[in-house]
């Protein structure tokens, strides 16, 4: 890395930092926001000027910052001559753009934004054109392709240009996809994603069984992004966008991508018959196709569109011929068409703002009224009409020529026949623009009176024009240096640039006799031929592209509906099918080994536990219509289950299943509540059948994978192993689970107890906006639908307010002594917290929960947000200690005449842990109750319905 | 004992199955809570089945029940009443706002219902 390369990320990076400023500037009035545009582009084109004497000497200025060097994935940005014209290209011109679509722009819309997008997508041209790293080229190349369809919408009132814009981003996300898949390839092929490698590598990609592929997949996205045959039919829709985007597209960026793409893999793709023949022929016919068409489109921005098309296919094909020669002249006219385009681009944009219209046939003798405006159309046009002296005259010359030496289809005339074709057409439209706009008797039913512009607006065309002057007399001086050095890059080799007008009788002299003549004839028939046209058959992009777009959308909608339709039921349902599915391919696909383990023998006690589930979770299944029976039964399931956890020896899962059992139970209790006694029998039996079936299925597949995994032993050996080892010695206790849940995995608990508060708090902002919202009011006049004769009549009875009051203290007692005996005991933060919890539930069943919560002084949102600080904390206090976060650290103490006990760091951890949980379920608890009170229950005063105290107490009042 | 704790956490699979594919939100609910047993369960069993050797050092001991998948069971455990919770409440505002708790879409009104199960 040299210390010039470290100026290209900022090259690279200032449009996009400068993206955020036209948005805040405009509030300080248009030409503010238009001069902070102009500020990081003029400053990014600065850094590259600093760039340019070394590179214009042949060096190479390279970046490199390590990304992902995993992926491949890096940082790394390069300047070479093909860069350097290209960035040029993009920020000079984008420069120009910045100052005309100031003038350009009406009032209503908003430049902010507009500005915006430009920058954003001139930072993403930039990007692709200094990417040394292919794949950091493709992510910069999907940029252009998003915010080129930013731009394109920019009016996002007209339909058309919405239409556009899609297509584009269609087309050209496309071609971008086909991209990726053709530079993995070559990169795999290379051996690396470096650019700079992979040039190296020509015989080694040429002589891949993978070149085809690859060339092709890249070539699709070359050809969709520039325009090329058959995917040329985007670019004149993009017309749609305000013009000083299409100027900048269209000349100078987003479609010359695909040129810069071919350029820069030249050394490595082209010289073989493959990308000669698709390169050079696809941009032979879309020379001559876009041409033609050019020629009868009446918009003045379809005919520019179309002739962008037709020269994008002129360079194409000049890159596919695969010589030096011919790539010298891609390069030099890709100048040469940046700057005559960009500026006929921006006088038709002129025309548009001055006549308020662009459709030729009704315009014709602006000369007299735009005299500024005609002179730099007439220049430009005459230059892309390839009129000796302007530079469009060089480099049309120049590729003639080319096109005369190669023979193709076998016949060595016919590509110089077809290109001839293409430059006759050539100078017709260009012709027509000067003659049908600017020439001919002066019109008096213009929409609005034409005259020229402010020199705010003519300034850039008018520059541009002056390079095409001056490219145009004095080659060598002007761009002999740019193009040597490019097509150095280009060819990877010291090409011989010598650009002069007078090349004798050759056959290209004939050939441009032949194009200015047929030309100017085909204008002065230009009516009957129009007619010929009009009436003509051909096929229309537009129609087709959106049956295709429709039916695709089809397509799609049915495949998303047919899967997923809103109902629960269904997914769900295609789901399981599919799990058990690919669970069959995986089981039968596999091979297993023999069962290694003893069998244990069944006893009597696990037998009965066994049936007791088994009957319940069918009669959960029979009973489920009825919601009440079903709890119980669930709760009975639960309970079970933690039979199992004691037997298995597993006492703290146990500990936790049957807490969080009478936590989940109470939940679901509150919850049927509000919700209907009993679920309808509403599916049918042939559906019933078929969840049976599903279940079934489920149910025996599960059932031989538990069994097949619990007969065999470890593939591998296990990690466990080292937890029992290290658990003592390393993390001071004998409770192996609660040392991996608080040391060795604690940074997961952490964020365990981060979700369960998250979990709580959502419910919590539900269930606020629940009662705030509709159902809020409705729930107001809602009363239960049970039947009031069945219901007790005392809702908080005194024998349970009293059981209650004394079983407190010794609940908390035995939380408290759950959580400190968790590190060497069965028990921990988890269990503690959910105990106490249960022991704060009763009160709150005994008494209702607004009378409980009165009497409370933490907010169990605090209680959250305590848990996970003091979690943080014990985690970040062993950075203190210069050790990674949550390491946890223990020893012993000894206060006589107490006994020695162990202090570990990883109680203030499980204290953490223990408020998190707590706070958790207690809000989501107190959530639900809630939606009680929403629901008008009476809050009462004192803890029991019946209270024998309070007569005493009214009685000694009186006294 | 093996094939009894398997063909458990078979029926409580397949339980559960069913009643995710009912049609209303609340046994969708319980039919979860059954899954969530279910998959508890078998995560656990990938740590083989133990009789009598708790995770828990003990002198003189040197065979112990594996002690990772329980450590990972009981966070398990606890997040999934939170899920449970979470869901609970959906089904509840759904119901409220829409007075209905249907997961599924009447095929004749083929109304959008968000029952947020």
């Amino acid at each position: 890395m040299d210390s010039a390369g470290a100026l290209l990320p900022i090259i690279a990076a200032l449009p996009f930092l400068g993206a955020l400023l036209p948005g805040l500037m405009i509030q300080a009035g248009r030409n503010t926001c238009a001069t902070f545009t102009a500020i990081p582009t003029i400053l990014a084109l600065t850094l590259l000027l600093v760039c340019a004497p070394s590179v214009m000497q042949g060096e190479v200025l390279t970046f490199g910052l390590d990304w992902m060097p995993g992926l491949g994935l890096n940082v790394n940005f390069m300047l070479d001559g093909l860069g350097l014209l290209f960035a040029g290209l993009i920020l000079g011109i984008g420069l120009l753009i910045i100052l005309y679509a100031r003038f350009y722009l009406s009032p209503d819309d908003p430049m902010g934004q507009f500005y915006t997008y430009l920058l954003l997508f001139q930072g993403a041209m930039v990007g692709i054109v200094l990417s040394d790293n292919i794949l950091l080229l493709l992510v910069f190349w999907e940029l252009t392709s998003l915010s080129s369809f930013l731009l394109i919408g920019y009016w996002k009132h007209l339909p058309e240009g919405r239409q556009g814009a899609r297509m584009a981003l269609l087309v050209t996300g496309g071609g971008g996809l086909a991209l990726i898949g053709g530079m993995l390839i070559l990169g795999n092929i290379a051996g690396s994603y470096d650019l700079s490698v992979i040039l190296t590598q020509k015989e080694v990609i040429q002589d891949s069984p993978l070149y085809l592929p690859a060339l092709i997949l890249i070539l699709l996205g070359c050809f969709t992004k520039s325009a090329q045959f058959p995917f040329h039919f985007w670019l004149p829709h993009a017309m749609a966008a305000p013009t000083p985007v299409s100027a900048y597209l269209h000349s100078a960026t987003m479609v010359k991508a695909g040129l810069f793409l071919m350029a820069r893999l030249w050394p490595v793709l082209a010289g073989t018959p493959e990308w000669f023949w698709i390169v050079a022929s696809t941009g032979l016919i879309t020379m001559v196709i876009g041409a033609k068409i050019a020629l009868f489109k009446d918009d003045l921005k379809a005919l520019l569109a179309f002739s962008t098309v037709s020269h994008l296919g002129l360079i194409t094909m000049l890159l596919g011929l695969g010589t030096r020669a011919a790539a010298v002249v891609a390069v030099f006219h890709i100048i040469n068409h940046a700057t005559f385009k960009a500026a006929l681009f921006m006088t038709a944009g002129i025309v548009d703002h001055e006549a308020h219209t662009r459709d030729i046939k009704r315009l014709g003798g602006l000369r007299h009224l735009m005299p500024i405006t005609f002179t730099i159309a007439t220049v430009a046009a005459l230059s892309m009409a390839g009129i000796p002296p302007l530079n469009g005259f060089l480099s049309k010359e120049m590729m003639l020529a080319e096109t005369a030496d190669t023979a193709w289809l076998g016949a060595s005339w016919l590509m110089g026949l077809l290109a001839t074709i293409g430059a006759l057409f050539s100078v017709a439209y260009s012709f027509r623009y000067i003659a049908h706009v600017f020439l001919g008797p002066k019109r008096d039913d213009y929409p609005a009176h034409p005259h020229d512009p402010g020199f705010g607006m003519w300034a850039a065309p008018a520059f541009l024009t002056v390079l095409v002057i001056l490219i145009g007399l004095m080659p060598m001086t002007f761009a002999g240096g740019l193009v040597e050095v490019t097509a150095a890059a280009v060819t990877q080799s010291d090409p011989y640039v010598n650009i002069y007008h007078w090349h004798g009788f050759v056959p290209a002299f004939w050939m441009s006799v032949v194009a200015v003549l047929g030309g100017a004839a085909l204008l002065a028939l230009h009516r009957p031929l129009q007619a010929m046209w009009n009436t003509a058959p051909r096929p229309e992009a537009k129609p087709l592209f959106d049956a295709v777009t429709r039916a695709a959308t089809r397509a799609a909608t049915a495949l998303t509906d047919g899967l997923h339709n809103g109902a629960l039921t269904r997914s769900a349902a295609i789901f399981s099918v599919f799990v058990l599915g690919a669970g069959w391919i995986a089981w039968t696909g596999g091979d297993t080994q023999p069962a290694t383990r003893e069998i244990l023998p069944v006893s009597i006690l696990p037998m009965i536990g066994w049936i007791l589930l088994v009957l319940s979770t069918i009669g959960l299944v029979v009973f489920h219509r009825n919601r009440f029976v079903a709890l119980v039964l669930l709760g009975v399931v639960g309970l079970f289950v933690s039979m199992g956890f004691v037997y298995f020896s597993a006492p703290d899962l146990a500990l936790t299943q049957i807490s969080v059992e009478v936590v989940t139970i109470i939940l679901l209790l509150l919850a049927l509540n509000f919700l209907p006694r009993e679920t309808p029998n509403e599916s049918s039996p042939a559906r019933r059948l078929r969840d049976a079936g599903i279940a079934a299925v489920g149910g025996v597949a599960v059932t031989a994978l538990s069994y097949a995994i619990l007969v065999r032993d470890f593939a591998d050996e296990s990690i466990s192993a080292f937890h029992l080892e290290n658990s003592y010695e390393g993390g001071g206790g004998t409770n192996v689970v609660n040392v991996i849940l608080v040391d060795f995995r604690g940074f997961d608990t952490y964020g365990e107890i981060i979700v369960l508060g998250i979990a709580a708090l959502v419910i919590y902002a539900l269930t606020e906006t629940v009662l705030k919202g509709p159902a809020g009011r409705w729930l107001a006049t809602w009363t239960p639908d049970t039947n009031p004769e069945g219901e007790a009549g005392d809702r908080h009875p005194m024998m349970m307010v009293v059981a209650t009051r004394v079983m407190m203290p010794i609940a908390l007692m035995v939380g408290a002594f759950i959580f400190l005996r968790g590190h060497n005991e069965p028990g921990g933060g988890f269990i503690a917290g959910l105990i106490v919890a249960i022991a704060f539930l009763m009160q709150y069943m005994a008494s209702g929960f607004a009378w409980a919560e009165a009497r409370q002084r933490i907010t169990y949102h605090a209680i959250i947000g305590i848990g996970v600080l003091i979690a943080s904390l014990t985690g970040l206090g062993s950075w203190l200690a210069g050790r990674p976060f949550l390491t946890s650290d223990y020893g012993y103490l000894h206060f006589p005449p107490i006994e020695e006990f162990e202090w570990a760091t990883a109680i203030a951890f499980d204290i953490g842990v223990f408020l998190t949980v707590l706070g958790a379920v207690m809000l989501a608890l107190k959530s639900l109750s809630s939606m009680a009170r929403g629901a008008g229950e009476t809050v009462n005063e004192t803890a029991m319905d019946i209270n024998p105290a309070r007569k005493t107490t009214a009685r000694e009042g009186n006294t | 004992m093996e094939l009894l704790f398997a063909s458990g956490i078979g029926t409580l699979t397949a339980a559960g199955l069913y009643l995710v594919l009912r049609m209303r939100s609340f046994p969708v609910i319980v039919g979860v809570a059954l899954l969530t047993y279910a998959v508890n369960l078998f995560l656990f069993g990938a740590g083989r089945l133990a009789l009598d050797m708790p995770a828990v050092l003990r002198d003189g001991v040197d065979t112990y029940a594996d002690p990772l998948p329980q450590a990972l069971v009981l966070t398990a455990i606890v997040i999934s009443f939170g899920m449970t919770a979470v869901v609970v409440m959906l089904a509840l505002g759904a119901y409220l706002s829409a007075r209905d708790d249907r997961v599924d879409i009447d095929p004749e009104t083929d109304r959008d219902e968000e029952t947020g199960t």
